[in-house]
């Protein structure tokens, strides 16, 4: 039961910093929104299959989940260059408390970030069904995948480093190799190849299968699971190791 | 029973010995200040004693527990206030207090119940509903050193605890630490030697991570034939012989 109280109340804490962080709301819940409107109102003047708001919604929710990734990894990296984790290291709290404070808090915001999204979607023309809760759900995983990969970012980089791998290349990187803003298939060979090993194209098509109703979805959603489930593991992995070390 | 009991406490860093077969024994309620030069070990030795990292050899016990085997027991009677000031940058000083008071295992009106004790007690009400980011140097330090008293530990150790503080804000500090003697132990590492003499019992000099001197202000003093503490510490912090 204390351990349990423990977790919440770092997960609360982390939730605060998260959520009185500007950037969060900018890039979380503004930029995608932005996003969509722009390049649907593009699609009504120079109409293009991909932009389809069916296809589009989805891609841009999975989308505005890659700044999870940098809002795990800013609060770790910070945490650890202002030695408030060294701090905390010397709390009764155990290895995978820590993570799971980091996480928990995420999880809310991600279902709230693809319900804005979906939201707008709607008023831009999505049809209303309960295709659309499906695709919530169905875009937690992808969000536990970015949740991960920030968790892990955090943990073996520096607050500096964070920011450009994390802000920059990790989000540009997952959003071109994931077929939101071209058709992968059109490239083929080498790098349709890699976007099919990766899991951020996986992503996006079991949101679009979700929103569809079509199939393919779990063998999508099983492939974004392993990688997730893969990534979290090594986070949970160095954060031990960084915490022996006491850094 | 001793708050802390060293064993042969080593630490090494690939070839660097940072701390080299420590013995020392800090009575309860006691006020201990560790000195040494940059690089002595003094850090290094508050961490293995913090179970934040564990020794290459040797063992400490705190409050008779074992920070090789029981690290858990170890974490749940002491509390620490790094060198840096460690806060939650966009917490408020409440929430900051109430977040500590909640990871010891306090529920949330025990917590509540403290956090207030706390804010009267080091002079922190009028800010208490400030962000802890937006504090000054002297509010942030008085606020990590509350931080570090709220789950009311049995050892609290202070790392640095003035360092870069205007003399007046130092001297404001030196009261609320020495209105903490007593109640817990106190193990404080510094680099101003007036704040050691000011506020120690007893004062361990560490060089090249052992321990080269042990004694009250007056008993270093003595043992090096020094006029000022200054004088004596230079004497002893540059000795190769260790107690």
């Amino acid at each position: 039961m204390r351990r349990v109280r423990r977790i919440l109340c770092f997960a609360g804490r982390c939730a605060k910093e998260i959520a009185r962080d500007p950037l969060t709301l900018f890039f979380g819940l503004a930029f995608p929104v932005l996003l969509l409107l722009m390049l649907s109102l593009i699609q009504a003047n120079i109409p293009v299959d991909l932009f389809r708001i069916e296809h589009l919604a989805p891609g841009v929710a999975v989308f505005g989940q890659s700044f999870l990734a940098l809002f795990s990894a800013i609060l770790i990296s910070r945490d650890r260059s202002t030695a408030l984790l060294a701090r905390l290291y010397a709390t009764p709290l155990r290895p995978m408390d820590f993570l799971l404070g980091y996480l928990l808090p995420l999880l809310p915001m991600a279902l709230c970030q693809g319900a804005v999204v979906y939201a707008v979607s709607l008023a831009l023309g999505l049809p209303l069904s309960g295709r659309i809760l499906a695709a919530l759900g169905v875009g937690m995983i992808p969000a536990l995948l970015y949740i991960a990969l920030g968790l892990l970012c955090g943990t073996v980089l520096s607050d500096r480093q964070v920011g450009g791998i994390c802000g920059a290349l990790l989000t540009n990187l997952s959003a071109w190799l994931s077929g939101i803003w071209f058709d992968i298939s059109l490239l083929g060979g080498a790098f349709g190849a890699i976007c099919k090993a990766l899991p951020f194209y996986h992503a996006v098509e079991a949101c679009r299968a979700a929103i569809a109703g079509t199939a393919g979805l779990w063998g999508h959603l099983a492939w974004v699971a392993a990688y997730a489930a893969a990534l979290m593991a090594l986070a949970a992995f160095c954060f031990r190791r960084k915490m022996k070390k006491g850094v | 029973m001793n708050a802390i009991e060293t064993q042969g406490l080593t630490r090494q860093f690939q070839t660097l010995t940072a701390v080299d077969h420590l013995d020392l024994a800090v009575k309860q309620g006691e006020l201990f200040a560790l000195l040494g030069v940059n690089g002595a070990g003094k850090t290094t030795a508050i961490r293995m004693l913090c179970g934040l990292i564990a020794p290459t050899s040797g063992d400490a016990l705190v409050m008779g527990k074992s920070v090789v085997r029981e690290t858990g027991a170890v974490k749940a009677a002491i509390a620490v206030s790094p060198q840096e000031t460690a806060v939650g940058r966009h917490l408020t000083v409440r929430e900051n207090l109430m977040l500590m008071a909640g990871l010891h295992g306090c529920s949330r009106a025990e917590a509540r119940q403290k956090t207030e004790a706390m804010l009267e007690r080091l002079r922190l009400a009028e800010a208490a509903d400030r962000r802890a980011g937006k504090l000054s140097g002297g509010w942030m330090r008085r606020l990590s050193i509350a931080m570090a008293l709220i789950s009311e530990p049995q050892v609290l150790f202070l790392d640095e605890p003035t360092l870069g503080l205007d003399v007046l804000i130092r001297r404001e500090l030196w009261q609320v630490i020495r209105g903490l003697k007593g109640k817990s132990t106190i193990v404080l590492t510094t680099h101003y030697l007036e704040e050691a003499e000011a506020l120690s019992d007893r004062i361990g000099i560490l060089a090249h991570g052992r321990l080269t001197a042990l004694g009250t202000a007056a008993e270093l003093m003595e043992k090096a034939g020094a006029g000022t503490f200054e004088d004596a510490f230079i004497a002893l912090a540059g000795e190769e012989a260790a107690v």
